[in-house]
């Protein structure tokens, strides 16, 4: 009887496993796919004009619409590149981006993977996706999106180092690299009030990244066609476009789980808490894009390593000193 | 995870052969890439999360993207592809396979007769710390003189040559940004 109590117990977990991580997949996928439709309309509301409000209520049914147009174009591979390196790069985006919602924790047991390097492992993903930009501009056998991954790789390589060093502050000041831990820690204080230089190098880090707007040179239309995605078509161009939005989603999340306390908050419960905080900063990551313009390459490095460096290296120190003098955690 | 450390070590293997006999390039440093990371599990499985995690942000993220934009740099054709496959006569494997079959005879010897310690109890981030920056200090400040001496090395090949050491004045209007 206790053997089949304990076998049953097993069997409870891996259910519960497996839901959570059917619900985070959905979720996230979901939370994507909705802002091809949200962040065009939010765009329009700051530019003062309707965007995209003609299928179904409010427009949402563009959604529907573009995955529909995306699913029946036409997949086209360049007789000129690498095919099988051009089919894996953009697997890799979606791999890396989705893998790394793992050691989120939605709320205080709503996590996949409770990894004690949780935020290394945040970090060893993002490593790994700059693979898929560089490989796909590579691969494409074609100027542009040459030009386009070569400045991939240097921008996504110089701002993982900042991005990594800025998340160090916060790792020191709640003992953990458990992301879990770390919302835990900030019980009394959230991490963006101490960890303020971190928040604003992390949120710079996390726009070059997710090569978005402002920081968007591997792709810029203006210049390179569309870089290291020019040659991509059909749902190989989709994903490249739906891990950008999954990529927008992961370090909005990040951002509420480091600097704003995660799932913490009063009266609601703690996911919903949790998904008001990381739609804020979507938003933001939208606002900057209808607001911002975007820099330079050389200013774009320069800037990174002659400034966001330094800074980052300072906040390390200095957060150090007043660990060590408050005694530690 | 027995089953885990086996597959990731087979992987790790057959991805490092790959990564020797490929001719083309970029497709020997992606094999090298996915060694890495199935080193890291094998590194996950005996209970070293830590080190995992810092192989695959350090040698198969950090690391092999600046091999990866070097040889992009080069833009090597399929000429490269062609001189690559003359220069691996089949006389060069005989001496790096005796030298395998050494470590292979010595790797045996050990899980057979020594200690090996396997599956041993998950060791924390901040144990790691503490044996770095305590028991192996020295070991610590060594290699950051390396790196540093590496640093200055970069920077004097990395200069422009023909170019003044000191520029002379304050006047040098046009120099690089």
């Amino acid at each position: 009887m206790a053997v089949d109590t304990e076998s049953g117990r097993a069997m409870n977990q891996t259910l519960v496993m497996a839901g959570t991580i059917a619900g985070v997949l959905a979720g996230v996928l979901v939370a994507a796919s909705l802002l091809i439709w949200g962040e065009r309309r939010l765009l329009a509301v700051w530019q003062d004009r309707s965007g995209p409000n003609r299928v179904g209520p409010l427009g949402l049914g563009q959604v529907a619409a573009d995955v529909v147009k995306i699913l029946t174009k036409e997949d086209w591979i360049p007789p000129f590149a690498d095919k099988p390196i051009f089919v894996l790069a953009p697997m890799i985006i979606m791999t890396t981006t989705l893998l790394s919602f793992a050691v989120i924790c939605f709320g205080p047991s709503a996590v996949v993977a409770d990894l004690n390097v949780g935020l290394l492992f945040f970090l060893a993903m993002s490593a790994m996706g700059v693979y898929s930009v560089v490989l796909a501009g590579w691969a494409s056998n074609s100027k542009y999106p040459l030009l386009g991954a070569m400045r991939a790789a240097g921008q996504m390589f110089g701002y993982e180092v900042f991005m990594g060093l800025s998340l160090m502050g916060v790792v020191m000041c709640a003992g953990s690299f458990n992301l879990r831990e770390i919302v835990l820690a900030q019980r009394h204080l959230w991490f963006c009030v101490p960890q303020v230089l971190g928040l604003v190098i992390f949120l710079i880090a996390g726009f070059a990244e997710t090569r978005r707007l402002p920081l968007d040179l591997p792709e810029t239309e203006n210049e390179l066609v569309a870089g290291y995605h020019t040659e991509y078509s059909g749902m190989k161009f989709g994903m490249f476009y739906v891990g950008e939005y999954v990529g927008v989603v992961l370090v909005s999340s990040l951002i509420t789980v480091l600097f704003f306390g995660g799932w913490l908050g009063p009266w609601l419960p703690g996911v919903v808490w949790f998904c008001i905080k990381t739609l804020v900063f979507v938003c933001f990551f939208v606002l900057c894009r209808a607001t911002l313009m975007r820099p330079r390459y050389d200013q774009l490095m320069s800037f990174g390593w002659k400034v966001l460096l330094p800074l980052s290296l300072a906040n390390l120190l200095v957060t150090a000193a007043v660990v060590l003098v408050r005694g530690g955690q | 995870m027995n089953i885990l450390f086996y597959v990731a070590a087979a992987i790790a293997i057959v991805s490092s052969i790959a990564a020797i006999t490929r001719s083309h390039a970029i497709h020997a440093i992606l094999f090298l890439v996915v060694s890495f990371v199935s080193i890291s599990l094998v590194f996950y499985t005996l209970g070293a999360p830590f080190i995992a995690a810092l192989e695959v942000i350090t040698y198969a993220g950090a690391i092999m993207v600046l091999f990866m934009f070097a040889i992009m740099l080069l833009n090597l054709g399929a000429h490269a592809v062609q001189r690559e496959r003359q220069w691996q006569p089949r006389i060069v494997w005989a001496g790096s396979g005796l030298l395998s079959l050494i470590l292979l005879a010595q790797l045996a010897w050990t899980f057979s007769f020594g200690k090996a310690q396997t599956g041993s109890l998950p060791v924390a981030p901040s144990q790691v710390g503490a044996a770095l920056f305590g028991t192996y200090l020295l070991g610590v400040e060594l290699a950051s003189m390396l790196l540093l001496a590496g640093l200055a090395g970069a920077y004097y090949l990395g200069k422009r040559s023909g170019e003044p050491e000191h520029p002379k004045g304050g006047a040098d209007g046009n120099g690089p940004a």
